[in-house]
Protein backbone atom coordinates (compact mmCIF):
# COMPACT_ATOMS: atom_id res chain seq x y z
CA UNK A 1 0.00 0.00 0.00
CA UNK A 2 1.24 3.50 -0.68
CA UNK A 3 2.12 5.90 2.08
CA UNK A 4 -1.23 7.60 2.18
CA UNK A 5 -3.45 4.62 2.95
CA UNK A 6 -5.66 4.74 5.96
CA UNK A 7 -3.95 1.88 7.76
CA UNK A 8 -0.82 3.99 8.16
CA UNK A 9 -0.69 7.54 9.35
CA UNK A 10 -0.96 10.66 7.27
CA UNK A 11 2.01 11.30 5.02
CA UNK A 12 4.16 14.21 6.15
CA UNK A 13 4.77 16.60 3.29
CA UNK A 14 7.32 18.82 4.96
CA UNK A 15 8.30 20.05 8.36
CA UNK A 16 8.63 23.65 9.48
CA UNK A 17 11.16 24.18 12.26
CA UNK A 18 10.45 27.17 14.46
CA UNK A 19 13.01 28.51 16.93
CA UNK A 20 15.86 26.51 15.41
CA UNK A 21 14.19 23.11 15.68
CA UNK A 22 12.70 23.50 19.15
CA UNK A 23 9.12 23.57 17.83
CA UNK A 24 8.68 21.36 14.76
CA UNK A 25 5.43 21.74 12.86
CA UNK A 26 4.55 18.98 10.41
CA UNK A 27 2.55 19.79 7.31
CA UNK A 28 0.75 16.50 6.68
CA UNK A 29 -2.07 15.35 4.46
CA UNK A 30 -4.46 16.07 7.32
CA UNK A 31 -3.32 19.71 7.44
CA UNK A 32 -4.01 20.14 3.74
CA UNK A 33 -7.41 18.45 4.09
CA UNK A 34 -8.35 20.65 7.06
CA UNK A 35 -7.44 23.73 5.05
CA UNK A 36 -9.50 22.61 2.08
CA UNK A 37 -12.50 21.75 4.31
CA UNK A 38 -12.31 25.16 5.98
CA UNK A 39 -12.21 26.98 2.64
CA UNK A 40 -15.15 24.95 1.30
CA UNK A 41 -17.29 25.50 4.42
CA UNK A 42 -16.54 29.23 4.46
CA UNK A 43 -17.46 29.56 0.79
CA UNK A 44 -20.71 27.65 1.35
CA UNK A 45 -21.49 29.79 4.38
CA UNK A 46 -20.93 33.03 2.49
CA UNK A 47 -22.98 31.87 -0.50
CA UNK A 48 -25.90 30.74 1.66
CA UNK A 49 -25.99 33.73 3.93
CA UNK A 50 -25.83 36.65 1.51
CA UNK A 51 -28.64 39.02 0.50
CA UNK A 52 -30.99 38.09 3.31
CA UNK A 53 -34.43 39.67 2.84
CA UNK A 54 -37.42 39.98 5.14
CA UNK A 55 -39.55 37.97 2.71
CA UNK A 56 -37.37 34.94 2.19
CA UNK A 57 -36.83 33.35 -1.18
CA UNK A 58 -36.45 29.59 -1.55
CA UNK A 59 -32.77 29.39 -0.70
CA UNK A 60 -33.13 31.54 2.39
CA UNK A 61 -36.17 29.55 3.57
CA UNK A 62 -34.20 26.33 3.32
CA UNK A 63 -31.25 27.76 5.22
CA UNK A 64 -33.56 29.17 7.90
CA UNK A 65 -35.18 25.76 8.26
CA UNK A 66 -31.81 24.13 8.84
CA UNK A 67 -30.71 26.72 11.40
CA UNK A 68 -34.05 26.50 13.24
CA UNK A 69 -33.75 22.71 13.39
CA UNK A 70 -30.34 23.08 15.01
CA UNK A 71 -31.58 25.63 17.55
CA UNK A 72 -34.65 23.52 18.40
CA UNK A 73 -32.47 20.46 18.93
CA UNK A 74 -30.12 22.40 21.21
CA UNK A 75 -33.02 23.85 23.17
CA UNK A 76 -34.75 20.50 23.64
CA UNK A 77 -31.53 18.75 24.70
CA UNK A 78 -29.75 21.41 26.71
CA UNK A 79 -32.44 23.76 27.88
CA UNK A 80 -33.11 27.39 27.04
CA UNK A 81 -30.28 28.81 29.15
CA UNK A 82 -27.72 26.93 27.05
CA UNK A 83 -28.74 28.33 23.66
CA UNK A 84 -25.42 30.18 23.49
CA UNK A 85 -23.76 26.83 22.72
CA UNK A 86 -25.81 26.23 19.58
CA UNK A 87 -23.17 27.71 17.20
CA UNK A 88 -20.47 25.54 18.84
CA UNK A 89 -22.55 22.38 18.37
CA UNK A 90 -23.30 23.33 14.78
CA UNK A 91 -19.62 23.91 14.09
CA UNK A 92 -18.67 20.53 15.53
CA UNK A 93 -21.30 18.81 13.40
CA UNK A 94 -20.34 20.54 10.16
CA UNK A 95 -16.59 20.11 10.75
CA UNK A 96 -17.06 16.43 11.41
CA UNK A 97 -19.42 15.84 8.49
CA UNK A 98 -17.43 17.72 5.87
CA UNK A 99 -14.18 16.34 7.22
CA UNK A 100 -15.44 12.82 6.65
CA UNK A 101 -17.05 13.54 3.30
CA UNK A 102 -13.92 15.05 1.82
CA UNK A 103 -12.30 11.64 2.08
CA UNK A 104 -14.75 10.35 -0.51
CA UNK A 105 -12.88 12.28 -3.16
CA UNK A 106 -9.80 10.11 -3.05
CA UNK A 107 -7.62 13.18 -3.59
CA UNK A 108 -7.68 14.31 0.04
CA UNK A 109 -7.51 12.23 3.18
CA UNK A 110 -10.43 12.44 5.64
CA UNK A 111 -9.63 14.87 8.40
CA UNK A 112 -11.54 12.69 10.85
CA UNK A 113 -9.29 9.73 10.05
CA UNK A 114 -6.61 11.42 12.13
CA UNK A 115 -7.05 10.88 15.84
CA UNK A 116 -5.49 14.19 16.80
CA UNK A 117 -8.17 16.20 15.00
CA UNK A 118 -10.96 14.43 16.86
CA UNK A 119 -9.13 14.57 20.16
CA UNK A 120 -8.91 18.33 19.73
CA UNK A 121 -12.70 18.59 19.49
CA UNK A 122 -13.23 16.23 22.44
CA UNK A 123 -10.79 18.16 24.60
CA UNK A 124 -12.57 21.41 23.66
CA UNK A 125 -15.82 19.90 24.93
CA UNK A 126 -14.12 18.73 28.12
CA UNK A 127 -12.65 22.19 28.70
CA UNK A 128 -16.13 23.70 28.25
CA UNK A 129 -17.58 21.24 30.80
CA UNK A 130 -14.85 22.09 33.32
CA UNK A 131 -15.33 25.80 32.68
CA UNK A 132 -19.05 25.49 33.34
CA UNK A 133 -18.39 23.46 36.48
CA UNK A 134 -15.94 26.01 37.81
CA UNK A 135 -18.22 28.90 36.87
CA UNK A 136 -21.19 27.38 38.69
CA UNK A 137 -19.47 26.20 41.85
CA UNK A 138 -16.17 28.01 42.14
CA UNK A 139 -12.82 26.26 41.77
CA UNK A 140 -12.79 24.43 45.10
CA UNK A 141 -16.48 23.59 44.86
CA UNK A 142 -15.78 21.97 41.51
CA UNK A 143 -12.87 20.00 42.96
CA UNK A 144 -15.07 18.90 45.84
CA UNK A 145 -17.76 17.73 43.43
CA UNK A 146 -15.53 14.83 42.47
CA UNK A 147 -16.07 13.43 45.96
CA UNK A 148 -19.81 13.89 45.54
CA UNK A 149 -21.77 10.94 47.01
CA UNK A 150 -19.03 9.44 49.20
CA UNK A 151 -15.45 10.63 49.65
CA UNK A 152 -13.63 7.44 48.64
CA UNK A 153 -15.42 7.33 45.26
CA UNK A 154 -13.24 10.23 44.10
CA UNK A 155 -10.71 8.12 42.06
CA UNK A 156 -13.56 6.49 40.15
CA UNK A 157 -15.08 9.89 39.40
CA UNK A 158 -11.74 11.23 38.19
CA UNK A 159 -11.15 8.20 35.95
CA UNK A 160 -14.61 8.50 34.43
CA UNK A 161 -14.05 12.20 33.81
CA UNK A 162 -10.75 11.46 32.00
CA UNK A 163 -12.36 8.56 30.10
CA UNK A 164 -15.09 10.78 28.69
CA UNK A 165 -13.09 12.59 25.97
CA UNK A 166 -11.10 9.40 25.27
CA UNK A 167 -14.29 7.44 24.65
CA UNK A 168 -15.68 10.13 22.35
CA UNK A 169 -12.43 10.21 20.39
CA UNK A 170 -12.17 6.45 20.02
CA UNK A 171 -15.78 6.06 19.01
CA UNK A 172 -15.59 8.65 16.23
CA UNK A 173 -12.08 7.81 15.02
CA UNK A 174 -12.60 4.05 15.18
CA UNK A 175 -15.75 4.18 13.10
CA UNK A 176 -14.27 6.39 10.37
CA UNK A 177 -10.76 4.91 10.19
CA UNK A 178 -12.04 1.38 10.63
CA UNK A 179 -14.50 1.88 7.80
CA UNK A 180 -11.70 3.22 5.61
CA UNK A 181 -9.45 0.25 6.36
CA UNK A 182 -12.26 -2.21 5.63
CA UNK A 183 -13.00 -0.47 2.32
CA UNK A 184 -9.33 -0.67 1.28
CA UNK A 185 -9.27 -4.38 2.15
CA UNK A 186 -12.40 -4.87 0.02
CA UNK A 187 -10.74 -3.02 -2.87
CA UNK A 188 -7.63 -5.20 -2.60
CA UNK A 189 -9.71 -8.39 -2.46
CA UNK A 190 -11.72 -7.38 -5.51
CA UNK A 191 -8.53 -6.49 -7.38
CA UNK A 192 -7.06 -9.93 -6.74
CA UNK A 193 -10.39 -11.54 -7.67
CA UNK A 194 -10.40 -9.80 -11.02
CA UNK A 195 -6.75 -10.77 -11.40
CA UNK A 196 -7.79 -14.40 -11.03
CA UNK A 197 -10.40 -13.87 -13.72
CA UNK A 198 -7.79 -13.05 -16.30
CA UNK A 199 -5.58 -16.00 -15.41
CA UNK A 200 -5.72 -17.47 -18.91
CA UNK A 201 -4.30 -14.29 -20.42
CA UNK A 202 -0.47 -14.06 -20.57
CA UNK A 203 1.18 -12.14 -17.78
CA UNK A 204 2.16 -8.94 -19.59
CA UNK A 205 -1.38 -8.27 -20.79
CA UNK A 206 -2.96 -9.41 -17.50
CA UNK A 207 -1.34 -6.60 -15.53
CA UNK A 208 -2.85 -4.07 -17.94
CA UNK A 209 -6.35 -5.50 -17.64
CA UNK A 210 -8.75 -3.28 -15.67
CA UNK A 211 -9.82 -4.60 -12.26
CA UNK A 212 -13.26 -5.61 -13.40
CA UNK A 213 -14.84 -6.47 -10.08
CA UNK A 214 -13.93 -3.16 -8.52
CA UNK A 215 -16.61 -1.31 -10.46
CA UNK A 216 -19.95 -1.71 -8.68
CA UNK A 217 -19.59 -3.56 -5.39
CA UNK A 218 -17.51 -1.07 -3.35
CA UNK A 219 -20.08 1.65 -4.06
CA UNK A 220 -22.77 -0.26 -2.16
CA UNK A 221 -20.45 -0.92 0.78
CA UNK A 222 -19.23 2.66 0.71
CA UNK A 223 -22.84 3.81 1.18
CA UNK A 224 -22.83 2.19 4.60
CA UNK A 225 -19.23 2.56 5.71
CA UNK A 226 -18.49 6.07 4.51
CA UNK A 227 -21.78 7.96 4.10
CA UNK A 228 -24.11 6.48 6.73
CA UNK A 229 -21.37 5.90 9.28
CA UNK A 230 -19.91 9.38 8.78
CA UNK A 231 -23.32 11.03 9.18
CA UNK A 232 -24.21 8.96 12.25
CA UNK A 233 -20.89 9.54 13.95
CA UNK A 234 -21.05 13.30 13.35
CA UNK A 235 -24.56 13.37 14.81
CA UNK A 236 -23.66 11.19 17.81
CA UNK A 237 -20.54 13.27 18.50
CA UNK A 238 -22.47 16.54 18.56
CA UNK A 239 -25.30 14.97 20.59
CA UNK A 240 -22.88 13.72 23.22
CA UNK A 241 -21.26 17.17 23.29
CA UNK A 242 -24.66 18.67 24.02
CA UNK A 243 -25.46 16.13 26.74
CA UNK A 244 -22.13 16.56 28.53
CA UNK A 245 -22.28 20.35 28.52
CA UNK A 246 -25.91 20.25 29.68
CA UNK A 247 -24.89 18.00 32.58
CA UNK A 248 -22.23 20.49 33.61
CA UNK A 249 -24.62 23.44 33.35
CA UNK A 250 -28.02 22.42 34.74
CA UNK A 251 -30.96 24.76 34.68
CA UNK A 252 -30.78 27.47 37.34
CA UNK A 253 -33.51 27.42 39.98
CA UNK A 254 -36.17 30.11 39.49
CA UNK A 255 -35.54 33.03 41.87
CA UNK A 256 -38.73 32.61 43.96
CA UNK A 257 -38.13 28.96 44.75
CA UNK A 258 -34.53 29.66 45.72
CA UNK A 259 -35.58 32.39 48.18
CA UNK A 260 -38.26 30.26 49.81
CA UNK A 261 -35.98 27.40 50.86
CA UNK A 262 -36.80 26.52 54.49
CA UNK A 263 -34.11 27.69 56.84
CA UNK A 264 -32.48 25.05 59.03
CA UNK A 265 -33.43 25.44 62.71
CA UNK A 266 -30.31 24.59 64.68
CA UNK A 267 -31.35 24.61 68.33
CA UNK A 268 -33.23 21.64 69.70
CA UNK A 269 -35.81 23.64 71.66
CA UNK A 270 -36.79 25.64 68.62
CA UNK A 271 -37.09 22.45 66.60
CA UNK A 272 -39.41 20.90 69.18
CA UNK A 273 -41.54 24.02 69.27
CA UNK A 274 -41.81 24.04 65.46
CA UNK A 275 -42.81 20.36 65.48
CA UNK A 276 -45.56 20.85 68.06
CA UNK A 277 -46.96 23.88 66.30
CA UNK A 278 -47.13 21.73 63.17
CA UNK A 279 -48.99 18.83 64.77
CA UNK A 280 -51.48 20.66 67.03
CA UNK A 281 -53.72 22.22 64.34
CA UNK A 282 -53.81 18.82 62.66
CA UNK A 283 -54.97 17.17 65.93
CA UNK A 284 -57.81 19.70 66.19
CA UNK A 285 -58.86 19.07 62.63
CA UNK A 286 -58.83 15.30 63.11
CA UNK A 287 -60.90 15.42 66.25
CA UNK A 288 -63.32 17.75 64.46
CA UNK A 289 -63.70 15.34 61.57
CA UNK A 290 -64.27 12.21 63.61
CA UNK A 291 -67.33 13.76 65.28
CA UNK B 1 6.34 -18.16 17.05
CA UNK B 2 7.22 -15.32 14.71
CA UNK B 3 6.00 -11.78 15.22
CA UNK B 4 3.64 -11.93 12.25
CA UNK B 5 1.89 -15.03 13.57
CA UNK B 6 1.57 -13.48 17.01
CA UNK B 7 0.17 -10.26 15.57
CA UNK B 8 -2.35 -12.15 13.45
CA UNK B 9 -3.51 -14.29 16.36
CA UNK B 10 -3.77 -11.29 18.65
CA UNK B 11 -5.84 -9.26 16.22
CA UNK B 12 -8.10 -12.22 15.46
CA UNK B 13 -8.84 -12.92 19.13
CA UNK B 14 -9.44 -9.26 19.93
CA UNK B 15 -11.92 -8.84 17.12
CA UNK B 16 -13.65 -12.17 17.68
CA UNK B 17 -14.26 -11.85 21.40
CA UNK B 18 -14.90 -8.13 21.23
CA UNK B 19 -17.83 -8.36 18.82
CA UNK B 20 -20.01 -10.69 20.93
CA UNK B 21 -21.30 -8.20 23.47
CA UNK B 22 -22.14 -5.19 21.26
CA UNK B 23 -24.10 -7.41 18.88
CA UNK B 24 -26.13 -8.85 21.77
CA UNK B 25 -26.78 -5.40 23.18
CA UNK B 26 -27.87 -3.93 19.86
CA UNK B 27 -30.15 -6.91 19.22
CA UNK B 28 -31.83 -6.25 22.56
CA UNK B 29 -32.21 -2.55 21.76
CA UNK B 30 -33.78 -3.23 18.36
CA UNK B 31 -36.13 -5.82 19.91
CA UNK B 32 -37.40 -3.34 22.48
CA UNK B 33 -37.78 -0.67 19.83
CA UNK B 34 -39.84 -3.05 17.68
CA UNK B 35 -42.02 -3.87 20.66
CA UNK B 36 -42.62 -0.18 21.21
CA UNK B 37 -43.45 0.45 17.57
CA UNK B 38 -45.86 -2.49 17.56
CA UNK B 39 -47.55 -1.11 20.63
CA UNK B 40 -47.79 2.48 19.40
CA UNK B 41 -47.20 2.95 15.65
CA UNK B 42 -47.65 6.73 15.73
CA UNK B 43 -44.48 7.14 17.82
CA UNK B 44 -42.46 5.12 15.31
CA UNK B 45 -40.25 7.94 14.00
CA UNK B 46 -39.27 8.99 17.55
CA UNK B 47 -38.53 5.38 18.43
CA UNK B 48 -36.54 4.86 15.25
CA UNK B 49 -34.32 7.88 15.89
CA UNK B 50 -33.69 6.88 19.49
CA UNK B 51 -32.92 3.31 18.45
CA UNK B 52 -30.37 4.38 15.86
CA UNK B 53 -28.76 6.70 18.39
CA UNK B 54 -28.61 4.00 21.06
CA UNK B 55 -27.10 1.54 18.58
CA UNK B 56 -24.38 4.02 17.62
CA UNK B 57 -23.41 4.48 21.26
CA UNK B 58 -23.58 0.77 22.07
CA UNK B 59 -21.35 0.04 19.09
CA UNK B 60 -18.54 2.03 20.65
CA UNK B 61 -17.07 -0.85 22.67
CA UNK B 62 -16.95 -2.95 19.52
CA UNK B 63 -15.13 -0.09 17.83
CA UNK B 64 -12.63 0.02 20.70
CA UNK B 65 -11.69 -3.60 19.97
CA UNK B 66 -11.42 -2.76 16.25
CA UNK B 67 -9.02 0.06 17.06
CA UNK B 68 -6.90 -2.27 19.22
CA UNK B 69 -6.87 -4.90 16.45
CA UNK B 70 -5.73 -2.29 13.89
CA UNK B 71 -3.12 -1.04 16.35
CA UNK B 72 -1.77 -4.57 16.82
CA UNK B 73 -1.69 -5.31 13.11
CA UNK B 74 -0.28 -2.09 11.75
CA UNK B 75 1.48 -0.16 14.46
CA UNK B 76 3.26 -2.76 16.56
Amino acid sequence: MDGSSLSQGAKVYFRINLFNGAVPIDITQTTVSLFVVTVIVVIIGILLGRNLTKKPGRRQALVEKIVLTLYNLVESTMGKHNLKYAPYVGTIFISSLFGTLIGLTKVFRSTTADMMVIMGWSLLTSFLCWYEGIRNRGFFGWLKSYAEPVAFIAPINIVSEVAQPLAMTFRHFGNIAGGGVLMSIVYAALASASGLLFKAVPNTIASAMPPVFQVGIPAVLSLYFDLFSGLMQAFVFSLLTMVYIAQANPAPLPAAAAAEKPKKIKKKKERKAALESHTSPQADANSGQSQ
Amino acid sequence: MSLLVAKALGAAFVMGIGSIAPALGEGNAVAKALEGIARQPEASSDLRTTMILGCAITESTGIYSLVIALLILFAL
